[in-house]
């Protein structure tokens, strides 16, 4: 594949590279300077090789995100962001990595061993300055994955599908970005898509062409450069008339990243008889016991049910970051289509999580079903937020929402905040809501039968969580499993 | 035969609203190795606080006295290494795990058992297996191995699964706490029946019961009066039917 080796030829070289500060004519350099104007906007546009329309477009959402400023009505409390004081330009070559694994937090090591993780991946994962670089056996494994990635690229392209980085489809399929970027999240649709509109760096791309079941779900752990775009991430999926996808975003392993700040996108676009699965487990480095370094995850997540029948659902599982704010919404648009959002979310030390969806029906005889499952220990405090709105023309319009919460310790907090609107009296509406705390009697029934109190934890919050982790494909469900319990030790006792 | 459970002075209390309420005032008992006992008693007189002290509930405090099993302190280990040593509970009333697979959960814990006494685990194949066996020997219905740990069962079937789970684990001591209330008559000689056959030189058994009848189908070999929180009087077999016909006030009486 030409573009991938393009690619790993363009890191290659950038690696070798020093930074050096005369960025506008430095084609070398692996680092912009910190802050954030219409230059490094340009800089951006320029270094990916894009259309003229494609500057266009960043440097009206960054005119945009300049005019606008932080929501502030999710339940956090993080120090002002200051916005200049960010890299917004870097080649995978780090700088501010550790140098070793002995410079990583210990806490993280041992989860990593705990979920079986081999040495040079870890140092991947944990951001050890280059690591996948200078190490052969890291190096091994990520042209291992670019085999494997060029192997189902031939797959799907016998299916027709498009599978790709989407700096890569800007170049390759400009007609189709052009006729769907930004059509389900508009680039000033709130402060953090403006941001990322303006500078994501990368993503993924898919396109599903009408009629196609997609052969094998899709992975960002199969996309090569995935590893290095996690900060602005942007991801565009298009299913075509009866054409059907699974998504799957994020990896169970605690990812360290030296950007605090991330501020992904992804939209979705579902059309006639469609169906897409999009799956997500998020467990980016929460911080050390103090709730220090960890990432700020702000992410705008939407798709469009445009066509009739067409069909939805989010899946996510949060565990990580410092911050979580972040609402999978559905917009319902086709006659009798369908959003599902499945959801757990796990905060434990410091952690704040506010999360949720937003279910937005149009047309008539459309539904949605929401499930979400909130558990919270140790000091943190999390929230559900979640909008159901019947239109007018969504006669009929049915929903269904479950919120359950579930509180371990005594130090934390769990929110429920549903917000319903409805504008037809046919549409039914119905919101079920729990709150629950682990009892002793359940601990204790547990640990007379040999378990130990951890793993009378991680069994009863997997039971909890039951209903949204069967909604994930399989192999992640496992994974999914052993994440929650090792996310939740040393919370009780 | 050497003493396989020796509890000697046992005093526990329990913090009701901020202040402590002593409900085992000094008890003694002994169960020989392949023994079976039982201990009745009025309501409130401590029965169900002493299984739970022996079984390691945190709630309550150990105040006094000693309790020990195939030698050890069991005062002193946690809830899981006395599991794991053999002893097992009954519980009176079962706990329900929402979302937690029976079948799975019986797995962990037999498995976690198995490990911990150095025994091989058992594979998802094997241990199904023998899982049938044992709901069918119970007269249970397959299907409650496949639904969520208690939930949504009926008294009866409460109970049973805790028979069944008894029968998996292999304990060398099971406590039966009034596993008999609630069940009707067929059910109660299906339990009885459980626990009958895992009678044996290795296996000694502590019942909780209020009733006679469930006595008709587990023949103890001693039965002991429990009131105010010590045992008040110890025989045979036949101070059950004693009891059964003329009450606990000549034991509180002769107590007094």
């Amino acid at each position: 594949m030409p573009a991938v080796s393009e690619t790993r030829e363009a890191v290659e070289k950038l690696a070798k590279s020093n930074y050096e500060w005369g960025f506008e004519t430095n084609v070398e350099m692996d680092l912009a300077p910190k802050g954030l104007n219409e230059d490094i906007v340009r800089l951006i546009s320029a270094r990916k090789k894009e259309p003229q329309w494609m500057l266009e477009w960043r440097l009206k959402a960054f005119r945009a995100w300049q005019e606008m400023s932080e929501p502030n009505w999710a339940k956090i409390k993080h120090p002002p962001i200051d916005y200049q004081d960010a890299h917004y330009f870097a080649q995978p070559k780090k700088k501010a990595g550790p140098k070793s694994l002995d410079e990583v937090d210990p806490e993280l090591l041992k989860t990593y061993e705990k979920l079986g993780i081999p040495l040079h991946e870890q140092e991947m994962l944990a951001g050890v300055e280059g690591a996948g670089q200078k190490t052969p056996v890291a190096v091994d494994a990520v042209f291992d994955s670019v085999s494997v990635a060029t192997t189902f690229r031939k797959t799907l392209a016998e299916a027709g599908v498009i599978f790709c980085p989407i700096s890569e489809a800007i170049i390759e399929h400009p007609e189709l970005v052009k006729k769907y970027l930004g059509t389900v999240v508009p680039v000033a649709d709130n402060f953090f898509s403006a941001l990322n509109s303006a500078v994501f760096t990368d993503g993924s791309f898919v396109y599903v062409p009408k009629g196609v079941r997609c052969p094998m779900e899709l992975s960002t752990y199969f996309r090569i450069n995935a590893r290095n775009t996690g900060q602005f991430e942007r991801t565009l999926i298009i299913a075509e008339d009866q054409a059907t996808v699974s998504y799957l975003e994020g990896c169970t392993a605690p990812q360290r990243d030296e950007n605090q700040l991330h501020a992904a996108v992804v939209e979705l676009v579902a059309m006639e008889d469609a169906f897409i699965k999009y799956s997500t487990v998020q467990n980016w480095y929460p911080g050390d016991e103090n709730g220090k370094g960890g990432i700020y995850n702000f992410v705008t997540k939407r798709g469009l049910c445009k066509g009739d029948r067409a069909r939805i659902s989010w899946t996510q599982v949060e565990t990580g970051s410092a911050i979580t704010w972040k609402y999978p919404s559905c917009i319902l648009a086709g006659k009798g289509s369908v959003g599902e959002f499945y959801s757990v979310a796990v905060t434990n030390g410091h952690q704040q999580a506010d999360t949720g969806t937003k279910m937005i029906h149009l047309a008539p005889d459309t539904r949605s079903t929401i499930v979400a499952k909130t558990i919270s220990a140790g000091k943190s405090d999390s929230t559900y937020r979640g909008l159901v709105r019947m239109q007018p023309k969504a006669r009929n319009g049915r929903n269904f929402t479950q919120c359950d919460s579930l509180l371990i310790g005594d130090q934390c907090g769990a929110h429920t905040v549903p917000y319903i609107e409805s504008r037809n009296m046919s549409a039914r509406i119905e919101h079920e809501a729990t709150t629950s705390k682990i009892s002793e009697d359940q601990l204790f029934y547990c640990r007379s039968r040999g378990f130990s109190e951890e793993e009378a934890v991680g069994l009863i919050v997997n039971g909890f969580c039951r209903e949204v982790l069967k909604e994930l494909p399989m192999e992640f469900a496992v994974e999914a499993q052993k994440l929650l319990q090792i996310s939740l030790e040393g919370s009780v006792g | 035969m050497s003493d396989f459970l020796k509890i000697e002075g046992l005093k526990a209390q329990i913090d009701a609203d901020g202040t402590p309420k002593e409900i085992l005032k000094g008890l003694d008992l002994t169960i020989p190795k392949g023994e079976v006992h039982a201990i009745m008693g009025p309501n409130g007189s401590g029965k169900s606080t002493l299984s739970y002290v022996l079984a390691g509930r945190e709630d309550y405090e150990v105040t006094g006295g000693s309790a020990h099993f195939k030698g050890q302190d069991l005062l002193e280990l946690e809830p899981e290494e006395r599991a794991a040593l053999g002893v097992f509970l009954a519980f009176q009333s079962p706990v329900e795990l929402p979302g937690v697979n029976n079948a799975n959960f019986l797995r962990t814990a037999v498995n976690a058992v198995r490990k911990a006494r150095g025994e091989e685990e058992l594979d998802a194949v094997s241990f199904l297996k023998l899982a049938r066996e044992e709901t069918s020997r119970l007269s249970m219905s397959g299907e409650m191995l496949k639904r969520a740990v208690n939930v949504g069962f009926s008294g009866g079937e409460k109970k049973r699964n805790e028979v069944l789970q008894m029968r998996l684990l292999k304990p060398s001591l099971a406590i039966l706490d009034e596993t008999d209330s609630g069940l009707d008559i067929d059910a109660l000689r299906i339990v009885a029946d459980g626990v009958n056959s895992l009678r044996g030189p290795d296996f000694s058994s502590l019942v909780i019961t209020h009733h006679q009848r469930l006595l008709d189908y587990i023949v103890p070999d001693r039965v002991h009066v429990m009131a105010h929180g010590r045992i008040i009087h110890s025989g045979g077999p036949e101070v059950a039917s004693l009891l059964e016909k003329q009450g606990y006030k000549q034991f509180l009486e002769a107590a007094a």
